[in-house]
């Protein structure tokens, strides 16, 4: 069945051409891991796209009012209006500017609290025991708090932002730098390395891949954190632009808000995932178990 | 019980009434030993007699509680698994807290020493169990050691690349002349590469052979069989070794 999917060319037996009898094994071993992919990749695409054309199917047929749930066309007119008149650009900056900033914030703070705390008992004294306990309370919960404080412009918005992704950060990379190979740090020893050549060198490296698993966590919660932040009080943003359509029953523009979220947080995964495997090139690729 | 150093060398390496204790237990008991420079001496003794705990001491990994310990500042040592840093490539585990002038072309020398010029740049996890180890060993050779340690280096290696390796060690230390100190349980590995077996037990050194065979070494050879014999028996599985 997934066959069907494929690109032209790649499963076409190859003609009987004297010609190219030589080439046709090596050619043959090639495209097949490809076209194998392709495949896999086809299938995976196969159910969505049955459920959207089922979607447009009911909506058609009058099965979905406009007003529960606009159809897969109308959305995508919508989408399309949005950005030809600006709407969906200029709020997107907005939110990808806050996301950012409460994001690099998060990222400094967690960063600069790990080393602290992970690389001294003195630090780890003064800096953890208060992280330990901050990090219990569920950061949603602090918005009232925020707006007493902060008002309803960017601050209070960026600081729930970088409040959310800043525990994962911390946690993550003070634990990766505390378990990092005591038979590594040993070997530094013999080799006469001193304390900041052994941090640069063994402690650092070593921990990065739990940093990074923080990292993934953190651009999760920051994105979580941005919708919240929007739809409680804003003038602008992707969260504002689908508050402002459900005063309309605009469907429609809600579904696009959504959608654009949803690109947002596959987008910053994949950025996540390449720098992974951009920084971690030196552990061997782990298949992992695929039926 | 003293176990003085063979010849008349000079001593590189100096033990004398060296303790270590874990709690009750005391696993080095007013330890002497002392390696000539030059000079290689192959450590033997059974499981769980203090070899290890001797070589961490002897590197300044672990205290010297009670006793002394003169070792030259110039040393280094091989563990039994290579401690590669894996997220560096070979050349730079090797060329790692190297001073002075052009490392990577030094750690490069040392490891077309060691037959690994084809794996410079390889990440050390690509690496075979042979490979790392003698990447570790071009690590050590890298500083230009007086004194060289190595912990049960090939225990983890299949016998055809134990026997490779202790050549490549052989050659080594003939270019090198570096006093070697290496502990391993292998008492035909003692007799191929070492200047003087000695046996640690009971916290103490309490036999030292010299080996006094002509280079290189050859196992039927019947003076090769009768100090096999004599160092089987010094560490008490003759009889093991018979029944088996
Ligand atoms: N940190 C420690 N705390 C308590 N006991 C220890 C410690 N390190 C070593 N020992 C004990 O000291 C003894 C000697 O250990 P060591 O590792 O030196 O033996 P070994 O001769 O190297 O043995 P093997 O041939 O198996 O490597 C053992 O009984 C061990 O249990
Ligand atoms: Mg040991």
């Amino acid at each position: 069945m997934p066959d069907t999917l494929l690109p032209d060319g790649i499963l076409t037996p190859a003609r009987p051409d004297p010609a190219h009898v030589p080439a046709a094994p090596a050619s043959a071993a090639l495209a097949r891991p490809r076209a194998r992919r392709a495949g896999m990749a086809g299938r995976r695409f196969l159910s969505p796209l049955l459920i959207v054309l089922a979607w447009q199917a009911a909506s058609s047929a009058g099965l979905i009012s406009p007003q529960t749930l606009a159809s897969p066309w109308q959305i995508g007119r919508t989408a399309l209006a949005l950005s030809a008149d600006g709407t969906l650009g200029r709020n997107l900056l907005v939110s990808l500017g806050r996301a950012g900033a409460g994001f690099a914030l998060a990222f400094a703070a967690g960063v600069v609290l790990a080393l602290i705390s992970g690389l001294s008992r003195l630090g780890e004294d003064v800096v953890d025991a208060p992280m330990q306990m901050l990090r219990t309370l569920p950061a949603l919960a602090l918005v009232p708090l925020f707006i007493l404080w902060f008002g309803i412009g960017e601050v209070p918005k960026v600081a729930l932002v970088a409040l959310g992704g800043v525990f994962p950060i911390y946690l993550n990379l003070f634990k990766g730098i505390r378990s990092v190979d005591p038979k590594l740090l040993e070997m530094a020893r013999t080799l006469r390395l001193g304390r900041r050549d052994t941090i640069r060198h063994v402690v650092l490296p070593g921990a990065l891949p739990d940093l990074l698993v923080g990292l993934r966590l953190s651009v999760g919660i920051s994105w979580l954190m941005l919708v919240v932040a929007e739809q409680v009080n804003a003038s602008s943003g992707i969260g504002h632009m689908m508050m402002d359509a459900q005063d309309f029953l605009r469907t429609d523009i809600i579904m696009v808000g959504l959608l654009v979220y949803a690109l947002l947080g596959l987008g910053s995964d994949q950025g996540v995932r390449w720098l992974e495997r951009h920084l971690l090139r030196w552990q061997p690729p782990s298949p992992g178990y695929r039926a | 019980m003293s176990a003085p150093a063979s010849g008349g060398m000079p001593a590189t390496v100096l033990v004398r009434g060296l303790e270590r204790r874990f709690g009750n237990t005391t696993v080095l008991d007013r330890l002497d030993l002392s390696v000539g420079a030059g000079e290689f001496v192959a450590l033997l003794g059974r499981s769980g007699s203090g070899k290890t705990t001797l070589l961490r001491t002897l590197t300044g990994l672990d205290p010297v509680q009670t006793g002394e310990v003169r070792v030259p500042a110039a040393q280094a040592v091989v563990f039994q698994e290579s401690r590669l840093l894996p997220w560096k490539r070979v050349w730079e585990n090797v060329a790692l807290g190297l001073e002075g002038a052009d490392a990577r072309g030094r750690a490069e020398v040392a490891l077309e020493e060691v037959g690994l010029g084809h794996r410079l740049a390889a990440w050390p996890l690509t690496l075979s169990g042979g490979e790392a180890q003698r990447a570790g060993i071009a690590r050590a050779l890298v500083r230009e050691p007086s004194f060289l340690m190595l912990d049960e280096p090939f225990a983890s290696l299949d016998a055809l690349t134990r026997l490779r390796m202790q050549d490549m060690v052989g050659a080594l230390w003939r270019r090198h002349r570096c006093a070697v100190l290496l502990v391993t349980h292998d008492v035909d590995e003692a007799l191929l590469l070492a200047d003087r077996a000695v046996v640690l037990d009971k916290g103490r050194i309490r036999a030292s052979f010299p080996i006094a065979l002509p280079r290189p070494r050859r196992h039927a050879d019947p003076d090769f069989a009768r100090l096999r014999a004599a160092l089987l028996d010094a560490l008490d599985v003759r009889a093991v070794d018979q029944a088996a």
